[in-house]
């Protein structure tokens, strides 16, 4: 059942996203920093949480889950931190997607090759 | 000396003859259905260098090596190269042709390239500035993705209107004088810069048909011919959809050019079985087509007078984010072939 | 443009007609169907990682690092832009298309050196999410300051 939750939401929000590049002139690179900032926004709503909690995996490998990770993420440093929050909390909550993201990046750039296509 | 019909229609006093020419392609174009009439099909698209670049140097260093020796030329039989691509600087000639050492004129009209150094070749042959020049271009598809858009392993979505640089090189060289039977160049028309404001770079075709469609309407009024008088009309790569737009726009006029036109974009790929969507572009698609397909056509005398209208979008990936369009811009070569003295 | 050509609008009107659009009724479907497909798997993933006695954070993020690692592979593999082919949005919008993003350009930008090539170029397609989502979440976090003072 979470599994099929998770493939409903997740490919919905992907269908969303398909209907954007089809019938707007919207980038790539435009829609996924919607996507993030949607996210954000949502998670700072709360509104982001009950879709976790409901398809799980489904809602926070979207990039929207990311938003709402970094909103999270803030809103903990703000609470614990104070202001200073502000400038930790986000970074912190992504460290290991970004960190993940570019060590893996080197790796493959040193291992692979660029195929012709 | 060429003589000024019009505004930009010069036609030859003395025709410059085709002397040679070759094309040279990568793995796609070796699936096309124009493979077997390639001189030099290489499955490896880095053709054995170690970055699309220099491969891409490599073909057009290829193609104008084959060309030289099918024509049995060296290098100081040749007056004048002119010569262009689509990477920065025109990395694919600069850097593809310094080791020939001979006289070279770098030109730029992004895929429109073939048909404008075949013209300045024309006009320097015909006027006895060069005694044999060559007019060489080409493209690569990786070299020309990484530029214009992404990086090949990136999984960006191509709209149907999309068109897919062909990796390929051609290479043209022109004489006074040659053998019959021979292919001659009789006319060539420079165009004009069209924008119709396209600012969808993946929709290049529409931003070229309207130069294509102006060049020819020229043409043909400057020439005082008509399609008629042509057995075949080959633009650059307008594909599918400029394809599409030329006819109707040449429809204004009254010209009808649908029943002997055809598209280099949509020769070189077949366009049902390859993924290229709108069909094929770059410099090195008409350059291939030309060397490919319509000359040895020419010289087995299945066709007698041909157009070429090679079509280039001028367009900048700068540019085009700062919100501005994509001009276009269409130089046409009129091709003749002569069996004997006086044809 | 010489006379007898359209005017700017009506040839927008002209290419628009010509320029057959994506076929929706084919990409919608199959992006719910790759997307739905990879969120599944993080969800498998995820409930290896909670009976592994990961907490339900670090369980999310071993998701993401572990998806991020399968698109990084896959890319380098030459796989992940044929499966983008076919799932369009599918796989741009999961997390692995963040990664896809990233990986892409640090493997072709390789030839003009790991430093100014891959180092310099890794962002160059990923960069605006990384930004205006800290962004985002620095105004949220101020907001969120002001309002609990």
């Amino acid at each position: 059942m979470d599994f099929l939750k998770a493939f409903v939401i997740g490919g919905l929000i992907c269908a969303v996203g398909q209907l954007l590049i089809d019938y707007t002139k919207l980038t790539p690179a435009r829609i996924l920093v919607s996507y993030v900032v949607a996210g954000v926004i949502l998670g700072g709503f709360g509104l982001y949480q009950p879709v976790i909690e409901f398809a799980g995996a489904g809602a926070t490998v979207p990039l929207t889950g990311f938003g709402a990770l970094l909103a999270k993420g803030v809103r903990k440093a703000v609470t614990e931190l104070g202001l200073i929050g502000i400038f930790s909390g986000g970074l912190t909550a992504a460290a290991a997607g970004v960190t993940a993201a570019v060590v893996f990046g080197l790796i493959v750039a040193l291992v692979f090759k660029p195929k012709s296509k | 000396m060429a003589k000024l019909c019009g505004r930009s229609t010069y036609r030859m006093e003395r025709p410059p003859v085709v002397l040679s020419f070759a094309a040279v392609g990568g793995s796609k174009e070796s699936q096309g259905p124009l493979a077997d009439r390639f001189d030099y099909l290489s499955q490896d698209d880095l053709f054995g260098a170690d970055s699309w670049e220099k491969a891409e140097t490599k073909m057009q260093r290829l193609a104008l090596k084959t060309a030289m020796n099918k024509g049995g030329l060296k290098k100081g039989d040749l007056n004048v190269l002119f010569a262009g691509d689509l990477l920065n600087q025109c990395t694919g000639s600069s850097y593809g042709l310094r080791e020939f050492m001979i006289p070279f004129l770098g030109v730029y009209g992004a895929c429109s390239t073939m048909s404008e150094s075949l013209l300045m070749a024309s006009v320097f042959v015909d006027s006895g500035l060069a005694k044999r020049a060559g007019a060489i271009t080409s493209s690569h598809f990786c070299s020309a993705e990484r530029q214009y858009r992404f990086p090949l392993e990136y999984g960006s979505v191509r709209p149907p209107t999309a068109q897919w640089t062909a990796t390929a090189s051609g290479a043209v060289i022109l004489g006074e004088t040659g053998p019959f039977p021979r292919v001659e160049v009789r006319h060539v028309c420079a165009g004009v810069i069209e924008d119709p404001g396209i600012t969808d770079a993946n929709n290049m075709g529409a931003a070229m048909a309207p130069a294509a469609a102006c060049v020819l309407k020229r043409y043909f009024q400057e020439s005082a011919t008509a399609p008629s008088d042509y057995d075949h009309i080959f633009t650059g790569d307008l594909g599918e959809v400029g394809s599409k737009l030329l006819y109707e726009l040449l429809q204004r006029d009254h010209i009808d050019i649908s029943d002997r036109h055809q598209d280099c974009g949509l020769i070189l790929f077949d366009q049902q079985r390859q993924d290229v969507h709108a069909g094929g572009s770059g410099c090195g698609c008409s350059a291939s087509v030309l060397c490919c397909h319509i000359l040895p056509e020419m010289l087995a005398g299945r066709y007698k007078d041909v157009i070429l209208a090679a079509t280039g979008a001028l367009l900048s990936p700068t540019m085009v984010q700062q919100g501005d369009t994509i001009p276009g811009i269409s130089h046409l070569v009129h091709l003749h072939f002569a069996e004997k003295e006086g044809d | 443009m010489e006379k007898h050509m359209p005017k700017p609008d009506e040839y927008q009107r002209m290419v628009k007609e010509a320029s057959r659009g994506s076929k929706s009724y084919k990409t919608v479907p199959l992006a719910f169907l790759v997307g739905g497909a990879i969120c599944a798997a993080g969800e498998g993933l995820r409930k290896l990682y909670l009976m592994a006695g990961l907490s339900p954070d670090w369980a999310t993020a071993m998701v993401s690092v572990s998806l991020i690692a399968a698109s990084a592979l896959l890319t380098g593999l030459g796989v992940y832009d044929n499966i983008a082919k076919v799932g369009g949005a599918g796989t741009l919008v999961p997390i692995t298309g963040f990664a896809n993003a990233v990986v892409s350009p640090a493997l072709e930008f390789r030839s003009e050196g790991m430093i100014l090539g891959t180092g310099s170029k890794l962002f160059v397609i990923a960069g605006p999410v990384i930004a205006y989502g800290l962004a985002a979440s620095w105004v949220y976090g101020f907001i969120f300051w002001l309002i609990n003072r």
